[in-house]
């Protein structure tokens, strides 16, 4: 079959890979029709994440058709339509038995601290991802859920990470009716957990990016206020001044490990790895926010240390919540949200790339060129 | 202000939003939002028919974190360790667990070392990594590259700049190890 493969920092080919077999007897092996490059993968692309092997194939946001099943699965059969949350969990261990589905303990050998996802190196699992033609599915019977026949194979894809993210981030921030909240990052995530907000009950929902045309979006698609941080000496300074000098009840972190703003926060970070990742965003969020106030972060950070505020956060009595969104978990609620229309997820997609040329989608997804929000991968066996 | 006891009143009053935003308010009760509460016991398991799954079985050894008590029943095969940049990986993981800096430095310091083998590697196959294809910077070209860029307020082409060394750095590795490797293997020749 054919599969992205990993190179090494900011390379990436397609090459022929082995079919992927039955490991386990839960197990299904799926053949990928649609899938999409995530903001997290470009940690994974710009060499961020501790463990990206040579010849790792990413992917964690996919739909497909189910190929072959293992001996013990009973919930799914071959031909089935599928959308495949982003996280591999057993659906049994302590985490999962309690809904953290995102923090599974049996099925990361790897880390205890991550759960497991699909093509995101070994620190998550080693599992291959789904930028390929076929995939192997753990937990067959636990995970995959069949797409119902309403809804947009565009659509699905987006229910398997991005939508959901954004609609958790949202979640954690605990807002309230009226609530201000503050939104860092303009990408797939922070656009959902911007629209999410206001479903929330927000008063006031403020998106913060320095990418104009991603501003534009959030102001068409989530109904968001907009800044682009580089156009103030000091973005907090102005969000003091937004909201009379309160701060905001809620700010949400949605751009995690390489936010810019800093030159030396992000190139330590996003450049030469002595952290484990930039914190200028959440610092932002630390310190935009009321005393008292909650931060969500969905943004992703490596294993390793980063120079977080954290007096800050301590002297203003925050509540900091965070997790990997447990996909599953926001299912019900958000096929109803789609289909009432309050939600069109495939909105945000700008680029529909073929998996043969994926190395370019990496490109312009990393360098934002051309406008790009979110590019699919269609793989040639679809 | 919060120099006295009231928030700042909002623009907008809730019917204003109500009419503006398609969904306002949909899910506006804290306690009927599908993560709360944050430990909520599923009795069904999610479709899981076992209280502990199968184990898949270990064909070949497989590293785990210091913090497993075990082999976790379901594990990625995806890239067994191998080479140079396996055996460091296996020492990250045999002798520091993930609360120590040095587990993630060694791992680090192995996906470094894991591209410098793949290039030398790919240049011994079929197959040498071409680094315009695999940058995908043709979408420079074919994506509006410096439209995309010029005149624009972009915190990150300040650091974009940085971004050929990083992709250098590897082939330069590589290139450097080769030559070492044939003085070495010259060198031998001689005695
Ligand atoms: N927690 C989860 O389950 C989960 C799931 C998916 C993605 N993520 C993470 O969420 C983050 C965003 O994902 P995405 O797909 O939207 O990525 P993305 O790269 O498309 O978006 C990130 C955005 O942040 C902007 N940005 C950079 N620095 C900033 C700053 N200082 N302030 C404000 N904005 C800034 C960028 O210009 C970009 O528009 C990533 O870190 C990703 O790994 C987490
Ligand atoms: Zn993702
Ligand atoms: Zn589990």
């Amino acid at each position: 079959m054919r599969a992205m493969t990993y190179r090494g920092p900011y390379k990436v080919r397609v090459e022929d890979k082995d079919l992927p077999s039955i490991e386990h007897p839960n197990d299904a092996i799926v053949r990928v029709t649609m899938g999409a490059i995530c903001g997290s993968d470009l940690h994974l692309y710009h060499g961020l994440m501790p463990d990206t092997r040579v010849g790792h194939t990413f992917g964690h946001e996919f739909i497909g058709v189910v190929h072959e099943v293992g001996g013990s699965v009973r919930n799914l059969q071959v031909g089935d339509r599928v959308m495949v949350p982003f996280n591999i969990f057993c659906g049994s261990c302590f985490y999962c038995a309690r809904g953290l589905y995102s923090n599974c303990h049996n099925v990361n050998a790897n880390a205890t601290a991550v759960g497991a996802i699909y093509g995101y190196s070994h620190t998550a699992g080693g599992y291959d991802g789904g930028q390929a033609e076929y995939v192997r599915v753990p937990f067959a019977d636990v995970g995959p859920v069949l797409i119902p026949e309403w809804m947009d194979d565009e659509d699905a894809v987006m229910l398997t990470d991005a939508l959901p993210t954004g609609y958790f981030g949202a979640q954690l921030g605990d807002i309230a009716e009226g609530d201000t909240v503050l939104v860092f990052g303009a990408g797939p995530v922070g656009l959902f957990a911007a629209k999410s907000a206001w479903l929330m009950g927000a008063g006031r929902v403020v998106v913060v990016d320095h990418l104009d045309y991603r501003l534009d979006k959030a102001r068409e698609f989530a109904h968001a206020e907009t800044f682009n941080f580089v156009e103030y000496d000091d973005i907090v300074v102005e969000m003091k001044k937004q909201t009379d000098h309160l701060g905001f009840d809620v700010a949400i972190d949605a751009v995690g490990a390489e936010a810019d703003g800093n030159l030396l926060m992000h190139v330590t970070s996003a450049k030469l790895k002595m952290q484990g990742g930039s914190p200028v965003a959440l610092n932002w969020a630390i310190d935009s926010v009321r005393k008292g106030a909650t931060i969500s972060v969905m943004g992703a950070y490596g294993p390793l240390f980063s120079a977080v505020k954290f007096g800050d956060a301590v002297n203003k009595g925050l509540t900091l919540r965070m997790n990997q969104c447990p996909v599953k978990r926001q299912w019900p609620r958000l096929f109803e949200h789609v289909q009432s229309g309050y939600l069109k997820p495939s909105d945000i997609i700008t680029h529909r790339i073929p998996l043969e040329h994926i190395a370019e989608g990496y490109h312009l997804f990393s360098a934002k060129l051309d406008g790009c929000i979110k590019p699919l991968i269609l793989p040639s066996a679809a | 202000m919060p120099y006295t006891p009231h928030k700042p009143p909002l623009a907008e009053t809730t019917e204003q939003l109500r009419a503006r935003i398609p969904g306002w308010g949909a899910d506006l009760d804290p306690q009927d939002r599908p993560s709360t509460p944050k430990l909520d016991l599923r009795e069904d398991l999610t479709g899981a028919h076992w209280e502990f799954p199968e184990r898949q079985p270990e064909s070949r050894p497989r590293e785990r974190s210091l913090e497993h008590a075990f082999l976790t029943p379901v594990f990625g095969t995806a890239q067994p360790t191998r080479g140079l940049s396996g055996a460091i990986r296996k020492v990250a993981y045999e002798r520091y667990s993930e609360a120590r800096a040095a587990h993630w430095l060694l791992l680090i310091a192995a996906d470094r070392v894991d591209a410098v083998e793949a290039h030398v590697g790919s240049l011994a196959r079929l197959r040498p990594d071409n680094p315009v294809t695999e940058t995908g910077v043709q979408a420079e070209l074919t994506h509006r590259g410096l439209s995309s860029r010029l005149g624009r307020k972009r915190a990150d082409v300040h650091h974009q700049a940085l971004d050929p060394f990083l992709v250098a750095g590897p082939f330069i590795a590589a290139a450097g190890a080769a030559v070492a490797a044939r003085s070495l293997i010259r060198g031998a020749g001689r005695d």
